[in-house]
């Protein structure tokens, strides 16, 4: 009810974050007694995998570039009221605008190739998103189930295609020819070495800059333009945009062309950046990821910055964890992951009434003593 | 009709309801301060006061929707610790809310039984129900019909509805909050009759209202609050509308609205022949035909949703019209044919729709935010690709400062500020575009006295600057006061014009109904 007084920032996008979180921990490591080892051990090798040597940070950033980029793509989406589940399709349909790029223009220089490849992920993203967002915004169609439907199609798609079309001749697995070695994105490393410095080999690569970028990009667009203005407006209250004179429909269509396009970057780093060909499956459940990212980031870039940093430390740290005590399985790992993704995404809320209600009671003491 | 009791009367005999030093903060808002109230036994007890002066968070802690911070209940002179709305039924005391808690496929019975079926077997209770509401019908002249179903009624007949359900619950004292907003002022005298006749059997009302003339015409006794406190208690017969408006507002306020002659000029509006229909087929306004000069405000007055709300939607580019013609200075605007709102306001229309919190503003954003709505692309508010915000704050504040919104922070969020601050943020921002043409549609609704005098001189200011404005109100002192022509609408369609000068509550309200404007007038006449 309106019993309660408005939540400082810091409570709001920092403290309530960190008590999911750490609740999440807490339940990670019951689990962790249940299964017979120590919790506080599972801890240490986890932050030591994710941050305790130079590699490990590399790889740790090379998954938060991935999660980076989906977390943006469901923010955008999400500030046009949108619940855009297909960040795993559009990056998967992404990716195959990156290859046949790399594969079929290879006689372009690496500068212009990088500008190719953005524009070509983009689009192929972008395409793939506008569907289900046309179908939204002319017909009324949910876009929770048609970008959940284009996911299985998407992934249909470009099994079809890897086997069919982008499989080279003679080989047995479903990829795609290798991009040619002055198409790749550089390594950080590689960077650095050229720079003059020495830094353990990882497939961190210039798409985590990238990732940046477009961090700032996306924040200058929905709070500094009159686009990414309207596009909240159609989010907040479709009612007060009509009115207003903006058409909701074209900005959904926005939205989820900027959404799918984003979502599509991330073929970027795994296909241009590390893989350097097309694989099955490539995205890896990072679209879906990328919800609770955006969600515990608060769809602001900085928070999904922090969120995807978190995440990726998950990941790396997880995989250490696996390879360190053998009775913690990937399994296991996945379920810690979900775990968090259960506490900061799904259950965002839990606490919000409680720490009000605390912060209500203290906030009129103070007051009174300052009255008094 | 004002009966009142001696003092040696009330002396004796318990107050149906004493509310001791009842005090309740909100967060940083002090919503009753300390609040004293006796309402006797068997009257009909009013309580006034500016929107946000605390009535309903009053009637809200006796009816157990919140509980006091401190202070006591005390019910038929007795103790009470009320915690829920059931404790507030058990010790007799029933609502009727502004916004009715019916379940509209429901038959009337139905609705009176809700949560009192009394047992598995619904059988037994309906029986028993349908000889109880016989009895309270007869007893009340209710004239509702147990098996209508609640969805066809009007809705002065849903709200006895509510009225039968509370005294079916055996309530003794009956709060209604605000309940004549929605009524014709021939529904609203019906309702008042039925009060009279609960008074009568002894029943005690409690009727909050901002209607200083219903205060006069149905009370015995009148409480006023301002800014959460309990200012005055009187008996209504030994004061006047005058004193109680100067003590809701704490200064002489003008009743009637002190405008000069209008003058109207050449023709800025005109709508031929205009229908409009609901997505699912339903006609909402039926070959409307009207215009609107410069220099004139044309008030459009009717029964909420008797098609005023689609037609302002319509002619603010919201609502596509299926027939008919809109003309703005000679040029056709008809809104649906490559005619949007976005179009309309460059065009120099400017609209203030009916609902603040639906349409007017996106309450999630900071004021600057909400004072840019629909002038988003306005090149003064852009810096290259990007919006210029220190522009558009510094716009802000002038609007803020033009129309008096207070506080005086454009990047505070707009749901912080309360309804006449957000209303005239929104006229602000329509208004200082210098239209040709306002739309204005319920400018006060839910707006307190204060910020209604200050709301209706602009209105009247755009008027005298020879702009042409088209006010739909439902409020009839509004239309009178404020329109030179007033246009009735019924069911959908125009069904009459009368001048402002030979307009009153009567001829309005019988038209309202749709009632022929000669006969109405000779209704008039008659009486």
């Amino acid at each position: 009810m309106s019993d309660s007084v408005q939540l400082p920032r810091w409570i709001d996008v920092g403290a309530l974050p960190l008590l999911n979180l750490l609740l999440a921990l807490v339940v990670s490591g019951l689990v962790v007694l249940a299964i017979g080892e120590r919790p506080t051990q599972v801890v240490e090798i986890l932050l030591y995998g994710a941050f305790g040597y130079e590699e490990a940070w590399g790889y740790t950033l090379y998954y938060t570039t991935n999660f980076i980029f989906t977390g943006l793509a469901f923010a955008v989406a999400f500030h046009c009221g949108l619940f855009n589940i297909g960040a795993e399709g559009q990056a998967y349909v992404g990716g195959l605008g990156v290859i046949l790029a790399a594969l079929y223009l290879d006689f372009l220089p690496f500068p212009i190739m990088l500008i190719v490849a953005i524009l070509a992920s983009a689009i192929f993203g972008a395409a793939w998103a506008y569907i289900p967002a046309y179908l939204q915004a002319r017909r009324g169609s949910h876009v929770v189930i048609t970008t959940i439907m284009f996911n299985f199609i998407a992934s249909s798609l470009m099994v079809y295609l890897l086997v069919n079309v982008l499989r080279p001749q003679g080989s047995m697995t479903p990829e795609s020819e290798q991009i040619a070695e002055h198409l790749r994105l550089p390594f950080i490393h590689d960077i650095a070495a050229g720079l003059g410095l020495e830094m353990a080999s990882s497939p961190l690569n210039l798409s985590f800059v990238y990732a940046l970028v477009c961090s700032v990009l996306v924040w200058l667009f929905i709070w500094h333009t009159r686009w990414g203005y309207a596009i909240r407006t159609v989010g907040a209250n479709a009612v007060a945009a009509t009115y207003a004179g903006i058409e909701p429909g074209r900005y959904i269509i926005m939205a989820m062309m900027i959404s799918g396009a984003l979502s599509a970057f991330m073929a970027l780093n795994e296909v241009m950046g590390v893989q350097h060909r097309l694989l099955i499956d490539f995205t890896a459940g990072y679209g879906f990821v990328g919800i609770a990212v955006a969600l515990m980031g608060r769809n602001h870039p900085f928070g999904i910055f922090l969120a995807a940093l978190l995440f990726g430390m998950l990941y790396q740290g997880g995989a250490e964890l696996s390879f360190e005590i053998p009775t913690i399985s990937n399994d296991m790992v996945v379920v810690i992951q979900g775990l968090v993704i259960l506490f900061t995404g799904a259950m965002e809320h839990m606490f919000r009434p409680r720490v009000t209600r605390i912060y209500t009671a203290w906030h009129l003491r103070r007051r009174a003593q300052e009255a008094a | 009709m004002h009966q009142m009791h001696g003092a040696g009367e009330t002396g004796a005999v318990q107050p149906a309801i004493e509310l001791r030093g009842i005090d309740k903060r909100f967060g940083a808002v002090h919503a009753n301060k300390s609040i004293d109230l006796k309402v006797e036994k068997g009257t009909i007890h009013g309580i006034v006061g500016e929107n946000g002066a605390g009535k309903s968070t009053l009637m809200s802690i006796l009816y157990g929707f919140y509980q006091a911070d401190g202070g006591t209940i005390h019910v038929d002179g007795r103790l009470c610790d009320i915690k829920g709305s059931e404790d507030a039924i058990a010790v007799g005391i029933g609502m009727v809310h502004q916004h009715f808690m019916l379940v509209e496929p429901f038959t009337v019975l139905e609705n009176v039984i809700l949560g009192v079926e009394g047992g598995a077997i619904l059988r037994e209770g309906v029986d028993k129900a349908r000889g109880e509401l016989k009895r309270l019908e007869r007893e009340y002249a209710l004239d509702v019909n147990p098996d209508a179903i609640v969805g066809d009624l009007s809705v002065g007949l849903q709200q006895r509805v509510e009225i039968l359900k509370a005294l079916y619950r055996g309530a003794e004292i009956l709060i209604l909050d605000e309940p004549t907003g929605v009524l014709t002022p021939q529904e609203a005298d019906h309702l008042f009759r039925i009060l009279e006749t609960l008074k009568q059997q002894g029943k005690t009302v409690v009727l909050i209202t901002h209607k200083l003339r219903e205060i006069m015409a149905a009370t015995d006794n009148v409480s006023v609050m301002r800014q959460g406190e309990m200012v005055a208690h009187r008996k209504t017969a030994e004061t006047s509308p005058e004193e109680l408006s100067e003590l809701m507002v704490g200064r002489k306020v003008l009743l009637r609205l002190e405008k000069g002659e209008a003058a109207p000029a050449a023709t800025v509006l005109e709508v031929d022949n205009l229908c409009v229909e609901t997505s699912q087929g339903v006609r909402k306004v039926k070959n409307a035909s009207f215009s609107v000069r410069a220099g004139e405000i044309v008030g459009i007055a009717g029964v909420s949703g008797n098609g005023q709300s689609e037609l302002l939607e319509a002619l603010g580019g919201i609502r596509a019209v299926t027939e008919g013609q809109v003309l703005l200075n000679g040029q056709d605007v008809t809104p649906g044919r490559g005619v949007d709102a976005a179009e309309l306001r460059k065009r120099g229309v400017a609209h203030v729709p009916e609902d603040r919190h639906r349409m007017a503003m996106v309450t999630s954003f900071s004021a600057k935010e909400a004072a840019i709505l629909g002038y988003e692309d306005d090149a003064s508010y852009q810096k290259g690709l990007f919006l210029n915000w220190h522009a558009i704050s510094d716009a802000t504040k002038h609007l803020m400062s033009e129309f008096d919104v207070r506080p005086n922070d454009p990047d505070l969020k707009a749901a912080n500020f309360s309804g006449g601050n957000q209303q005239k943020l929104v006229l602000a921002r329509e208004i200082m575009r210098d239209p040709e043409l306002l739309l204005v549609g319920q400018p006060t609704r839910g707006v307190d006295i204060g910020a209604i005098e200050f709301i209706h001189k602009r209105i009247v200011a755009m008027r005298d600057a020879g702009k042409a404005v088209l006010l739909v109100s439902v409020e009839l002192d509004e239309i009178m006061s404020l329109a030179d022509r007033i246009l009735v609408m019924c069911d959908g369609a125009i069904i009459g014009e009368v001048s402002a000068a030979d307009a009153n509550e009567r001829v309005l309200g019988l038209m309202m109904a749709g009632v022929d404007p000669h006969e109405a007038k000779a209704a008039e006449g008659q009486s």
